[in-house]
Order: structure tokens, then C-alpha cells, then sequence
């Protein structure tokens, strides 16, 4: 008979149970949404799904330490998490998706998963891997010059610590001991290439070289991830320099919809996984701790898929902008301050 | 009025933004304690101090970079470029970041970042301190391209390019930085963005040039009115993209003949699309072909001297040129 913890570890982390609902919530929406947009891509009526599944674990852990529209966020493509613990909604998900007018991000500019939100301080990204950390350095180094307590959170796959922008920007942070946190979420795969190919050594170690810490967690495992990141943003906050977190985390979806997994990865590999899914793990600990009975889990999930759905027919029926929006837009007129 | 060199007046450019604006800051390799490799930011970080003016690492991707994320954050920073040759690794960031901000949010976001950037050949610069890369970034929708030639305008066009809510790339021609002076009005007039301008009206024919290539069609122009009776009308764009179209076609309307000259490598050049607005537009005004004058397709100026020289345009090519189009 297994010997009741003292204290289980979201009392040690001092995360009562409307938080662990909370966030509970934000991984359930972003799963939830996303299963959505492959379904609408199936129907023909979205172009293009690229997915969070497998990491919304890493996602909302993360994000959930930042003040929304206070503090900065550069998600890539797959940070679904981050954007809706933030604020955003499936509507705003599913907008993009179908490249409405009201997609927030870009009003159908951009493809889907290219995230921006000037109220939430999420920073408009583009397709290219890596450019978002300078940015989130040089954002990071202004709260330095004015002394205030904002952070930044970076985030990419593992593939964007290849390039030399991930590696000038892990420079510069630590030159200056700037208040930004890198978050790597290590999916083993950048589109077909696997991490032993991609990865020399360990993401994690690398941030000695550059004098601040570097930690790897379990990205399936939200309450380690929040642990780690609440820790990372508190030293962040109090100006003590940046941290570099390694997600360890799995893509359970192919690289977007127009991929075929299959040339590339064995079916046993991805079921392995499925077992490891943070979704399910974390409704077994809320269960486990009496946080939630499956009353609440049925209702919690009840209540997610509705909004989804009136998500997807709102997007359905929203109008795409003038076909005069492609043409415009391209220089600011007014520089006011921000 | 003071007498300044062209260094002199973006200096006292940079200076003056920043003492009307804490959040305007410059970043760069050597501007701080060196005060840039030029000078251009001599005595800046004694006055605004090493944050506001930042020896930054050597990593043109992350100066591009991090001043986009600053002007995010409510700054306005000045990224130096210490020589164009040096910007390649900062291009996605210019190209594809900085230029479309605005565009792919929406208009949510704007990136009001300046690029100064030392172009254009001098003696001894060899391959890598020598080209002009202007043409590079002047068919990229969402960017701004300016390079002014002499003091006055270098001053207040740098104060507009601080002030523009947009992406400016600053070309500044190292050879002119010593070499021109002119007299500057106080505090700098600021001289906007998007207009070209007129430096020597005439009736027979019109140069547009940039650079120190405008400096010598100028000192050419003097020469023909003395000696031919020629008079040759000089337009600089100032502004490399958007094209102030309006003022250059005018000119060539007025004059019906147009040489285009810079320095640059002459296929797909600014000079290219400035012929190209002029043949379009001015058709019918026209009483010569419009012509070209700029560098061979050879990387750029190469180190020894001789070899140089057989590289520039040069003023007697600009006189032949000139002459050849006067005859026309």
C-alpha cells in the first residue's frame, strides 16, 4: 500500500486548486482547438494545421509565471499554449486558421500559428526558425535600461538552437544579464530530422558557456515545468540574469498537415508517447490529489469542446478582409510612443 | 550656421535625437568607448552612458535583432553597422523581421529602428570595406532606404529616420565623411524622408547620382557649364526606396536627358530602377536614351590602387558621359 505524501507537490508549489484547474484548462483549450483545426483541415476547410499536440505541458507551465501584457512572450509556430494561458482564445485560434479578417495575429496575412497580440505583448513571429531570441534579448534589455521588473520569455523548438541567432542572443542575455528566459521544448524531430541528428551534446549544458543556468526538465510534466519556469522568471524578475529551460517533450503530430509522418518515424515510437501525454497525465495527478472528480473532468471538457465548436462556427462564418487589406498596411503612418 | 563635415553633422544628428528623446540609443561594435570606428559616435557614451550607447558583441543578426525587440519594448535605437560589407548576417533581420513587422501583425506592431550603415569605396578598402549594397535592400516592401551625401542633409534626414515609426537603412558614403563640409543651421533642420532634391538647376540634361559619384557629376556639371556651355541639372534621390518619382521625372521632362550614376555594381541597381521610372514615365520627353553609369559587375573596388581606379566610375567617365548625352 503506497504511503500517503505529506504534502503533495502542488502544495509544496503553493498552487491551490483553482490554479491547477486554471491551468489545467489552458492545456485542455489548446488540445481541444487544435484537434479541431485537423478536423476542419480534413473537411477542406482549413489549408495548412500546424499543432501544439504533446507540449502543452512545456507551454503552459511556462507561460503561466508571466504577467499577460506586462511581460513579453516570442512563441514560434507551435505555442498555442503560451498564447492561450495568456489570453487568446480558440475564436482567435480558429480565425487564423481560416485566414478571417479577425484573425488577431495578422488578419490573414500570415498562416496559421504565427502568433501576435500587441494587448498581450506577443511578439508578431514569422516562419524562419530562431530570429524571435536577438528580438527577445534587445526586448529584455529595455527593461534593464529602464530598470523595471519585466521578463521575456523566448521560445522555440530544438531545431532553433542550431542557427547562430539562438546562440548570439544566449551570448548577449548573459553579457548583460538580461531578464529573459530561453525555453527550449526538445520534440525529438524538426520536421523529419531527429534530435540525434540536430542536437550535439545537450541543450541544457550549453548555457554554462554563457554563464547562466541551464536546466532540463520532463516537458511533459507541467507542474516540473512551472516549477522550473516560476524559478527562472523569479531570477529573471529580480535582475539576476537569464535561464535557459530544456523541455524534454515529444511532437505527437506530424510536423503540420501537409506532412506524412510515416517516412520518418515508426508507429510504436508515437504510441509510446501517447502513454506520456501531459494531458491525461496531468487529469491523473488532479484525480489522484482529489483536485477533480470525473464529474468535473467531464464537465470541465464538456464545457471546452462547446466553446471550441462556437469557435469553429464562428470562424466558419466570419468574412475574410477586403481583398483591398493585401495591398495596404505595409509603412506606419503615425510613430506615436507606445 | 556651423561649419560641419558630413561625420560631424550625423554625429551631431545622433546627439541631438538623443538629448530630446531618452528613449533614442545607439548600438553597435566600437561605437562606445572607441566612439566608432569613424567617430561618428565620439564622446556619445560619455555623455548618455554605455547602455544608451552600447558596444554591442560582433553579431550583425543580434544588433538587427535586438533592436527590433527594443523598439518593441518603447525604445528607438540607432543600430551601427560598421561596414556594410558587414551586413549580410543581419539581412533576415532587416529583410524579413524588421521590414514586415507592421505588415504581418496587422498594424500592431511597428519597429521604429534606424540602420547606419558605412558604405561605398575608399582607398585601401579593398573586398570587404568598399561596396555599396544599397540596391540589396530597395526592393523590400516595408523598409525605408535613404543616403543622403552632405552635411545639412545627412543631419535632418537622420533626425526624420529616428522619428519614422518605420525600419530606415542610413547609407552614409565613407569617402564623404571628411571630405564634404557645408554649412549646417543649427540644431539641424529636419530634412524628411521620400523627397529628393535639386542641387543644380539646368535646361540640357540631368544627372541623378548618390554618393561621392554626386559629388564629382556636381564638380563635372561646373566644368561643362564653364567649358561647353552645358548645363546639367543634378538631382539627388536622397531617398533610395520609396523613389521620389515626381522630382526625378520632372527633371527628365524638363530636360529630356538623363544619366544615372553611383557607384554601384550597374546590373539590377538602384540606378536600374530609377532609368526604368524615367523610360516609363518620361517617354515622351525624352530626346536620348536614358543612360547608365556605375561599377562593372566585379565584386567591388579592389585593394591596389591602380586596380581601384580601373574599378571607379571616376569623373572623367562622368564627363564623357555627359558629353556623349549633350551631343545626342
Amino acid at each position: 500500500m503506497a504511503m500517503k505524501q505529506t504534502r503533495s507537490r502542488h502544495e509544496a508549489l503553493a498552487l491551490g486548486a483553482e490554479e491547477l484547474l486554471k491551468i489545467y484548462r489552458h492545456m485542455l483549450s489548446a488540445r481541444r482547438t487544435d484537434e479541431r483545426m485537423w478536423i476542419l483541415n480534413r473537411q477542406g476547410k482549413a489549408a495548412f494545421v500546424v499543432s501544439c499536440q504533446g507540449q502543452e505541458a512545456a507551454q503552459v507551465g511556462a507561460a503561466y509565471n508571466l504577467r499577460p501584457g506586462h511581460d513579453y512572450a516570442y512563441p514560434y509556430y507551435r505555442d498555442a499554449g503560451i498564447v492561450m494561458t495568456l489570453g487568446m482564445t480558440a475564436r482567435d485560434q480558429l480565425l487564423s486558421l481560416m485566414g478571417k479578417g479577425e484573425d488577431p495575429n495578422s488578419g490573414g496575412r500570415q498562416m496559421p500559428g504565427h502568433f501576435s497580440s500587441r494587448e498581450l505583448n506577443i511578439v508578431t513571429a514569422s516562419a524562419p526558425i530562431g530570429v524571435q531570441f536577438p528580438q527577445a534579448a534587445g526586448t529584455a534589455l529595455a527593461f534593464k535600461m529602464r530598470k523595471e521588473d519585466g521578463v521575456v520569455l523566448a521560445s522555440g523548438g530544438e531545431a532553433s538552437t542550431s542557427g547562430g541567432d539562438w546562440h548570439e542572443a544566449m551570448n548577449f542575455a548573459g553579457v548583460h544579464d538580461l531578464p529573459v528566459v530561453f525555453l527550449v521544448q526538445n520534440n525529438v524531430y524538426s520536421i523529419s530530422t531527429p534530435e540525434p541528428l540536430q542536437v550535439a551534446g545537450s541543450i541544457a549544458a550549453r548555457a554554462e558557456g554563457y554563464g547562466f543556468p541551464g536546466v532540463a526538465v520532463d516537458g511533459n510534466d507541467v507542474l516540473a515545468v512551472y516549477e522550473v519556469a516560476r524559478g527562472a522568471v523569479e531570477r529573471a524578475r529580480r535582475g539576476e540574469g537569464p535561464t535557459l529551460i530544456e523541455a524534454k517533450t515529444y511532437r505527437l503530430t506530424g510536423h503540420s498537415s501537409d506532412d506524412d509522418d510515416r517516412r520518418y518515424r515508426e508507429r510504436e515510437e508515437i504510441e509510446e508517447w501517447r502513454l506520456k501525454d501531459p494531458i491525461p497525465r496531468f487529469e491523473r495527478y488532479l484525480l489522484e490529489n482529489g483536485v477533480l472528480d470525473e464529474e468535473g473532468r467531464d464537465e470541465i471538457d464538456g464545457k471546452v469542446k462547446a466553446e471550441v465548436k462556437e469557435a469553429s462556427d464562428y470562424a466558419e462564418n466570419a468574412p475574410f478582409a477586403e481583398s483591398g487589406f493585401a495591398l495596404e498596411g505595409v509603412y506606419a503612418v503615425v510613430g506615436g510612443k507606445r | 550656421m556651423t561649419t560641419k563635415s558630413l561625420l560631424q553633422a550625423i554625429h551631431d544628428g545622433l546627439a541631438g535625437e538623443m538629448r530630446a528623446d531618452e528613449t533614442v540609443m545607439v548600438l553597435g561594435e566600437d561605437v562606445g568607448r572607441a566612439g566608432g570606428v569613424f567617430r561618428v559616435t565620439e564622446g556619445l557614451q560619455e555623455e548618455f552612458g554605455e547602455y544608451r550607447v552600447m558596444d554591442t558583441p560582433l553579431a550583425e543578426s543580434l544588433i538587427a535583432g535586438a533592436a527590433i525587440g527594443l523598439s518593441v519594448n518603447g525604445m528607438r535605437p540607432v543600430a551601427e553597422i560598421q561596414f556594410a560589407d558587414f551586413i549580410p548576417p543581419a539581412f533576415d533581420q532587416i529583410v524579413s523581421e524588421a521590414a514586415r513587422f507592421y505588415y504581418r501583425s496587422g498594424g500592431a506592431y511597428y519597429v521604429p529602428i534606424t540602420v547606419r550603415v558605412p558604405y561605398g569605396v575608399v582607398p585601401g578598402g579593398a573586398l570587404y570595406h568598399s561596396q555599396s549594397v544599397e540596391a540589396w535592400f530597395c526592393n523590400t516592401p516595408g523598409l525605408k532606404v535613404v543616403a543622403p551625401t552632405y552635411p545639412a542633409d545627412a543631419e535632418g534626414l537622420l533626425r526624420s529616420a529616428i522619428r519614422d515609426p518605420n525600419p530606415v537603412v542610413f547609407f552614409e558614403h565613407k569617402r564623404c565623411y571628411r571630405l564634404l563640409k557645408e554649412e549646417v543651421p543649427e540644431g539641424g533642420a529636419v530634412v524628411p524622408v521620400g523627397k529628393a532634391r535639386i542641387h543644380r538647376a539646368g535646361t540640357d540634361l540631368t544627372v541623378v547620382s548618390y554618393g561621392f559619384v554626386l559629388h564629382q557629376a556636381l564638380e563635372v556639371a561646373e566644368k561643362l557649364s564653364t567649358e561647353h556651355g552645358v548645363e546639367a541639372e543634378v538631382v539627388e534621390p536622397l531617398t533610395l526606396y520609396p523613389l521620389d518619382r515626381g522630382t526625378i521625372v520632372d527633371s527628365a521632362k524638363k530636360t529630356g536627358k538623363v544619366l544615372v550614376a553611383s557607384e554601384a555594381n550597374l546590373t539590377g541597381s538602384v540606378s536600374a530602377e530609377i532609368a526604368a521610372v524615367v523610360a516609363r514615365e518620361a517617354f515622351e520627353w525624352l530626346d536620348a536614351p536614358v543612360m547608365r553609369l556605375g561599377a562593372p559587375d566585379v565584386p567591388t573596388a579592389p585593394f591596389a590602387k591602380p586596380l581601384l581606379e580601373s574599378f571607379m566610375p571616376g569623373a572623367e567617365k562622368i564627363e564623357a558621359a555627359l558629353l556623349e548625352l549633350a551631343r545626342y
